[in-house]
């Protein structure tokens, strides 16, 4: 329930090779666990395997205060008795280990349901996406250990050295990590692939006279080590950031005009991805469900998931259930064009899936969007913010208020209040509500700055309508 | 899953991994071999099952088994950290040198033997529920289902799932601590929408504890929360908006409680403390609520699900108080801050699992009950709403600024309790929230034990609770706007 920066769930789960004459060992040991498997009485089975290695450390006020290094490994299968299915995990690779596993989940079969659309995707939609995705760049681990803490350090020091109200911190950090899954099933799958990550970041304290203190961050995350922006870069921008919130005063309940950084514009996708994903459409728990054709979102508004684009962080080659990715547009000028499935919510609304099948060891497959995006506009933030005589420029929620089945929308917010088209003073300890059916053809202008920092991307956006709550 | 069973004398790791004293002895050696000034081994075997119905089928089942070792070094205020899912010795020495590189020094020497403080029995099971019968957990989501159901026509869609665990862990430590501990836990949840022609509404109930499966056809039944989702759903379907901005506040007993976790309990780690990245720092001494709060975290609760025998570093877990009648006492702390403060151990160090550091974290956090009886707080309301169950919330420690989201609420006009209204945050400053508290019940509850917090990415299961409260002043985002008659809507 902590605040925390959310700069570690950008590519959400990374794991990686500790050593690499593993991989094709590993490979045979996912499809010699599904021959088990089916051979001990499973009538389908589906095995995966994470393999991952991470690093990080933590610099505060120039010393080191954390340095972690370390790997694991993990594998899960799940196994089908007619159309009752059940899954186990271990991280015991050795051969007992692996039975007692496989044993298990034959047994736990047993227990569950007969659900008629259970089962695994058909021989004929399995598979791979071709060629080079760019994901793995083993360069993340190519820094010295001490080069490493420098970059931690230098970001720390430029956040510090840029203004004397910055008078303290939470530190600077790199971390670095590298992960590699790997699939088989009953059907005749067997895929892999390696992805890495690597990122900076800074998170300064700044202090006016009286006392009150204010932190933000800012960071740069990348899958290989070259395209990382500097140290320097991440730690001012952080300072920037920081010292804007300082003398924050609270706003006046009124209903003004709001404007999202791309950051918080996220969230809107993130609430867009809710509702029109299979699982909360097939039960009905979204208020976009059966909405399929329908005007759901302002003309301007082009909604896309794609987990094609190259080097992208929510690319990959094939889906959680051994579909190759694919790029689906969601909503196009407003119209919801696509729900996001799996096999199973696909069958249950007879459709067909659009390969978000998302997979961790354990349980039935979810639904997880590829690289899940609003098509740019043409303005800059800039000409957003001119228009507006008085409002609201959110940085930051507070709070996860927003409720799919009513769409009704509430949370804790700061940021700076519009005055005359301009940026005027920062404010906090507000709220901003609606209702999400009404925001989404709320949203009156869309940026030109779309940039991805993670799987899900906004550029500015300006909705109309909302209620900010103050004293 | 045939996962390995807690045998009697508790020394699970030497049973089943061959561990030896002479081990431990070496691995901290390694561990120490660059010097510092702390080490210790966290070893941990987790097994868990989970099920869950959906559309009165059992949908899912499974079952896993995690097990490794974290070594931990410390040096001054550096902390070097490594972990292996694998307990072979070569793993363990390997990841204790890797952790050992913190330090750049002679090595130190671990003192030799160990010794296991006194603990308590917070969760004396003879069989845990990990190692219960399936068929009698199945049986409890099937039952669930079947209550949301009967509860109305107009509960559509139901889920429900159970799921539970067994965490046996071994601390050891290179000043001679040893503490062992089998720590069960199990938890149940209801969710389900209702649907009517023209509206939808979901409602949500759960809770368990450091309990066995009996706990479910006892205490608090499938019926119970099956019930308590479907009812809340039912009342959302008539929810008015929301009113917006400052206002009168009642809290409910029990779970909004989290309040205290948000608005106090986070701002009073001691790691913030330690780094002056607190709202709260430097202000033990100073009044920080109202004469009549006093808060306390309290890991020493039989049964609960906050609670705990040992600390993640092998501490006796005690009840500390935090604010006392509006003067804040303390902090909680773990083995670091404790030394670097020079401030007790309150054994508040805990982590997710063995991949991670540990660090201050609450346990069971609630206000102590006050005089005043519930139904007099509500009247004393003239405009205002009264708050009786939460989604989560969410705390910047820094500005202390604090949000919780209120799933359950009805507006209080002229001293009664009248419409339900739509879910709304809440939103205020921690260090002063509490300095307008005028009025707290006698009626003190702690939640049915649902909480799990989250921090750095780490997540632990805590407790919340609080009596009856009223809040002179607390920003509501709703949608109504307040106009100087009531509520505009």
């Amino acid at each position: 329930m902590t605040k925390f920066y959310e700069i570690k769930s950008m590519p959400s789960t990374e794991l990686e090779t500790r050593n690499t004459k593993f991989e094709t060992d590993l490979k045979e040991l996912a499809q010699d666990v599904v021959r088990r498997a089916v051979k001990g009485g499973a009538s389908a089975a589906e095995c995966v395997i994470r393999e991952g290695d991470e690093f990080s450390t933590l610099v505060r006020l120039g010393q080191v205060e954390t340095l972690k290094q370390s790997g694991s490994k993990a594998i899960g299968i799940r196994v089908f008795n007619g159309q009752r299915a059940a899954s186990t995990y271990s991280s015991d690779f050795s051969r007992e280990g692996l039975d007692r596993m496989i044993k298990s989940a034959i047994e736990l079969s047993k227990i569950t349901s007969e659900d008629p659309f259970a089962g695994i995707p058909d021989a004929s939609q399995l598979g791979s996406l071709p060629g080079d995705l760019d994901l793995y760049y083993p360069d993340v681990y190519s820094l010295s250990g001490e080069e490493r803490i420098n970059y931690a350090r230098r970001a720390e020091k430029a956040a510090l050295d840029y203004d004397p109200r910055i008078k303290n911190s939470d530190g600077g950090s790199f971390d670095a990590a590298t992960g590699h899954k790997i699939m088989a099933n009953s059907n005749g799958f067997v895929g892999e692939y390696k992805r890495s990550y690597c990122s900076i970041s800074a998170v300064p304290i700044a202090q006016t006279e009286d006392g009150a203190m204010q932190r933000d961050y800012w960071f740069s995350v990348s899958r290989n080590l070259s395209k990382l922006e500097s140290p320097e870069h991440v730690g001012t921008v952080a300072a920037q950031r920081t010292l804007r919130r300082l003398g924050a005063k609270r706003g006046k309940t009124k209903k003004v005009p709001v404007v999202f950084d791309p950051m918080v514009a996220t969230s809107i996708l993130e609430h867009i991805f809710e509702g029109i994903n299979g699982d909360s459409v097939y039960r009905g728990a979204s208020f976009l469900a059966g909405k399929l054709g329908q005007k759901i979102a302002g003309d301007g508004v082009t909604v896309i998931d794609d987990g094609t684009i190259v080097g992208g962080f929510g690319t990959s080659p094939f889906d959680g259930e051994g579909i190759p990715t694919r790029r689906t547009v969601v909503i196009e000028n407003g119209v919801l064009n696509s729900y996001l499935l799996n096999t199973y919510t696909a069958k249950k609304l007879g459709l067909q899936t659009t390969a978000n099948a998302s997979r961790g060891l354990a349980g039935t497959p979810g639904i997880g969007p590829g690289n899940f995006f609003v098509q740019p506009g043409k303005k800059t933030p800039q000409e957003i913010i001119a228009a507006i005589p008085d409002g609201l420029y959110v940085t930051e929620f507070l709070g996860h208020g927003a409720n799919l089945v009513t769409g009704d929308y509430s949370r804790g917010a700061s940021g700076l209040w519009i005055s005359g088209g301009e940026l005027a003073y920062p404010v906090e300890e507000i709220t901003v509500a609606g209702n999400l059916k009404e925001m989404f053809f709320n949203i009156s202008d869309i940026g030109s700055d779309l940039e991805f920092r993670g799987s899900v991307a906004c550029p500015t956006i300006r909705l109309d309508g909302l209620i900010v709550g103050g004293a | 899953m045939g996962h390995l069973k807690t045998v009697e004398n508790n020394k699970f790791f030497f049973q089943h991994y061959g561990l030896s004293q002479n081990d431990l002895e070496r691995y901290l050696a390694a561990a120490l071999s660059a010097g510092g000034d702390y080490a210790d081994l966290y070893f941990e075997y987790l097994s868990s099952t989970s099920l869950s119905v959906d559309e009165s089928m059992v949908k899912s089942a499974s079952q896993g088994i995690s097990a490794g070792c974290g070594v931990r070094v410390i040096s001054g205020e550096r902390t070097g950290y490594a972990y292996t899912d694998d307990l072979s010795s070569e793993r363990i020495l390997h990841a204790a040198r890797t952790a050992a590189l913190i330090a750049s020094g002679p090595a130190k020497t671990p003192v030799v033997g160990f010794q296991e403080k006194p603990a308590r029995s917070l969760y004396p099971i003879t069989l845990p529920s990990v190692d219960a019968e399936i068929t009698a957990k199945v049986e409890l989501v099937m039952r669930a289902d079947t209550a949301a159901r009967a509860f109305d026509p107009r509960i559509k869609e139901v889920r429900a799932s159970y799921s539970d665990e067994l965490r046996n862990i071994l601390i050891v430590g290179s000043d001679g601590t040893y503490a062992e501990d089998s720590q069960p836990l199990a938890r149940m949840n209801v969710s389900c929408i209702a649907k009517t022609e023209g509206s939808s509404a979901r409602g949500s109930s759960g809770g368990g504890g450091r309990v066995a499966l009996d706990f479910f056809f006892g205490e608090k039944t499938p019926e119970f929360f099956a019930k308590e989702a479907s009812r809340q759903a039912i009342l959302q379907l008539d929810a008015r908006e929301a009113p917006a901005g400052d206002m009168e506040v009642v809290l409910g007993p029990g779970w909004p409680g989290v309040l205290l976790h948000e608005a106090v309990g986070h701002g009073l780690e001691a790691d913030f403390n330690r780094k002056q990245t607190s709202a709260f720092a430097g202000l033990v001494g100073k009044r920080v609520a109202s004469e009549k709060c006093t808060v306390v975290d309290n890991g020493t609760m039989p049964w609960r699900r906050g609670s705990l025998n040992v600390d993640d570093e092998g501490q006796p877990t005690q009840s500390t108080t935090l604010i006392e009648n509006g003067i804040l006492k303390g902090y909680i702390s773990d083995k670091l801050s404790a030394r670097l403060m020079g401030i007790a151990d309150t054994g508040n160090g805990r982590r997710e699992s063995y991949e991670h550091i540990p660090m201050p974290r609450m346990t069971n956090t609630y206000m102590l009950p006050g005089d005043d009886d519930p139904e007099d707080i509500v009247r004393s309301v003239k405009h205002g709403i009264y708050a009786v169950n939460f989604g989560g919330g969410q705390v910047d420690i820094t500005n202390g600024k604090f949000v919780f989201s209120a799933s359950e609420a009805y507006l209080i006009e002229d001293g009664k309790i009248t419409a339900p209204i739509k879910g709304a945050t809440l939103i205020g400053n921690g260090p002063d929230v509490l300095t307008r508290v005028s009025m707290v019940g006698n009626d003190l509850k702690l939640d049915e034990g649902v909480g799990t917090c989250g921090k750095d990415g780490q997540a632990v299961p805590v407790g919340v609770g609080i009596p009856t409260i009223k809040v002179d002043r607390l920003t509501v985002g709703g949608t109504a706007r307040k106009d100087p008659g009531g509520f505009m809507q």
